[in-house]
């Protein structure tokens, strides 16, 4: 499968482009003027401890809601207040902390869905089973497999997916956000309950298919090791504040970030 | 044709039994071989094959608990008993044989669409909820059309501008007598195997699949692109419009509408058939669907201990086997030929069952 038409084919406007954004719920200001911008097919890990505002930084870049100020562009287009399933086409993907499978359906199917869009066929052509719908099926189902291929899930793909190991449910739900033919990858702590064997299998599955889809990715991870070994540059967090930003050597280094996360002396 | 020949193959297994067993229904019907009270099971078979089968759409693949499907057989009812009144009051088709068999066409498909339009109107504010809250609000929809179909005075007495608020619709313009009923027992077999192909094409393709990914995670759902009130809107309005047209062959079915017989009851009445058929299985809604209706027709003078047998079939029924009859079980006609055709057959599979 390649990725589709690219919509930033102007090398000056950054792929996004975030902007001041923030978010309060109530008294609680739970993400603060957070800044970013991604070029393409780059890396970025955003760190922070627990509770401080990572994962609602992905939900308000997916949508989920809606930023309080602040903007943010996607290849240009504004994208406050548009919908989840909206974003997700115009090109943002994201994964779960906890892993949010089709459970009941087959793996094939799980990837399936990502790729409606992507069939031809309308509603009539499929209750008729027309020429057109058997076409859009078997070329849907051979870039499905494809894609499981990747993952080598290939001779899973009949498998139900709640009967998978935890370590290939990972890697299925990442499967799926690349089914939408995103440009951006949002990973949720994809390394959260693995064992070292399968973490190290997660990062050369992420290079792959960094360059394999020329995608950027954006991942949260609480993995230091992981973090520091693959990620270009670093964002750290914490209260919803962004207090550091640099490269991984950087990081490590900075005072504020090992004060958030060690505590200080006084 | 870019149809796979094993595809191609199934569909020819399976039009050729669909054809024999509507060949033999026909027969049975024209040669009036059958009692009027078989004939009416059969009929009432058919509208309970096409409710629960659609009822299944929704609360079986989209996962929502809707529980005013017969609200919408109301409107499908009482939409083409009035209309079929009008044309013949107004001389257009009126009369018997071809004119008949067209009026109830126009009639199916004007109540399908009337149907399905209320039930995007209906769901637009209803689907925002979930759950308990759905099923109380769809219930409450389905008590609200009754009601209001109660209070219009075209709708009740002898009919449009003969009638009277009431109840009861004395006059419908279909109303088929015996023989027609059996006569028609063909047309109303065909009606309902295209409704359930068409249900079950719908479920196996882009649209299926994505009404049942809402059912499993409605959060992941949107977060692969699809747009949820979108599908369960439409979801809901196109199982509302097989309600409609269910309605029309009811209407077809008695001399008279009583809305007493489309209210709550009835609406639980289906969910029951869903639900022991199994949420998520066509065929489980089928053979349900004609078990129950066999059953409460054999029960008929144990009328009032109906709810109660059902209440405790359905309480066993959760503690031993929760997922319904069938599960989510498919029944194939093609693979089970080939099953049959011993291990040598080539496209021999191990039965498919979507657990």
């Amino acid at each position: 499968m390649e990725t589709g038409t690219m919509l930033c084919t102007d090398r000056e406007t950054p792929l996004i482009k975030v902007s001041h954004l923030g978010i309060t719920f109530g008294g609680l200001r739970a993400v603060n003027d957070f800044s970013l911008e991604m070029g393409e097919n780059e890396l970025v890990g955003l760190i922070g401890p627990n509770g401080a505002g990572k994962t609602t930084v992905f939900n308000l870049l997916t949508g989920v809601y809606t930023p309080s100020e602040g903007d943010y562009y996607f290849c240009g287009q504004r994208m406050n207040g548009r919908k989840t399933h909206e974003i997700v086409q115009s090109g943002i993907a994201r994964t779960f902390q906890n892993i949010r499978l089709f459970s009941k359906m087959t793996v094939l199917d799980n990837v399936k869905v990502a790729m409606n869009p992507h069939y031809e066929y309308n509603v009539f052509a499929a209750m008729l089973r027309t020429g057109k719908y058997w076409a859009s099926e078997a070329e849907n189902d051979k870039k499905s497999r494809e894609l499981l291929e990747i993952f080598n899930l290939q001779d899973k793909a009949d498998a139900v997916a709640e009967n998978l190991p935890y370590g290939q449910q990972r890697k299925l739900e990442i499967a799926r956000a690349l089914a939408t033919d995103m440009k951006l990858l949002l990973l949720d702590e994809p390394a959260a309950g693995m064992n070292p064997t399968e973490t190290e299998e997660l990062l050369e599955c992420i290079r792959i298919i960094r360059q394999r889809f020329n995608i950027s990715i954006l991942l949260i991870e609480h993995d230091m090791s992981l973090v520091m070994k693959i990620c270009e540059r670093i964002i750290v967090i914490d209260y919803g504040t962004t207090i550091a930003r640099g490269t991984p050597e950087e990081i490590s280094q900075d005072p504020r970030v090992i004060a958030a996360y060690l505590g200080t002396d006084d | 044709m870019n149809m796979p020949k094993k595809n191609k193959q199934a569909a020819l297994i399976n039009i050729a039994a669909l054809s024999i067993l509507l060949g033999i229904v026909a027969y049975l019907g024209f040669t009036r071989a059958l009692s009027s009270y078989i004939v009416g099971i059969f009929w009432l078979s058919c509208i309970g094959i096409i409710m629960a089968t659609s009822l299944n759409l929704t609360n079986g693949f989209l996962g929502q608990m809707a529980l005013g499907h017969a609200g919408f057989m109301l409107i499908g009812s009482y939409s083409s008993a009035l209309l079929s009144l009008a044309m013949v009051r107004a001389g257009v088709l009126a009369g018997g044989g071809a004119q008949q068999l067209a009026r109830f066409i126009i009639c199916l498909i004007f109540s399908g669409l009337l149907a399905g339009l209320f039930g995007i109107l209906v769901g637009i504010p209803a689907l925002r909820l979930r759950g308990d809250y759905l099923a109380i609000i769809t219930l409450g929809f389905g008590e609200i059309i009754r009601v209001v179909i109660q209070g219009i005075p075209w709708a009740g007495g002898d009919g449009l501008s003969q009638g009277s608020a009431s109840p009861v619709l004395f006059k419908t313009g279909l109303g088929f007598n015996n023989a027609t009923k059996s006569h028609y027992m063909f047309f109303v077999g065909l009606v309902t195997v295209l409704c359930v192909s068409v249900i079950y094409t719908f479920i196996r393709s882009r649209f299926g699949r994505a009404i049942i990914s809402i059912r499993d995670d409605e959060i992941a759902s949107s977060a692969s692109g699809i747009d949820i009130t979108f599908y369960k809107v439409t979801t809901f309005a196109f199982s509302a419009v097989f309600a409609g047209i269910a309605g029309s062959i009811f209407a077809a079915c008695y001399s008279s509408l009583n809305t007493g017989n489309m209210g709550f009851m009835a609406s639980v009445n289906y969910f029951v058939m869903v639900v022991f058929g199994g949420m998520g299985s066509i065929t489980g809604s089928i053979v349900a669907a004609i078990g129950l209706t066999s059953l409460n027709e054999a029960l008929r003078s144990f009328d009032e201990y109906r709810m109660l047998v059902y209440s405790i079939v359905l309480i066993f029924m959760m503690i031993f086997r929760p997922a319904g009859l069938l599960g989510t079980y498919e029944f194939s006609l093609a693979k089970t030929v080939s099953y049959l055709r011993g291990p040598g057959a080539k496209s021999k599979k191990k039965k498919e069952v979507q657990a």
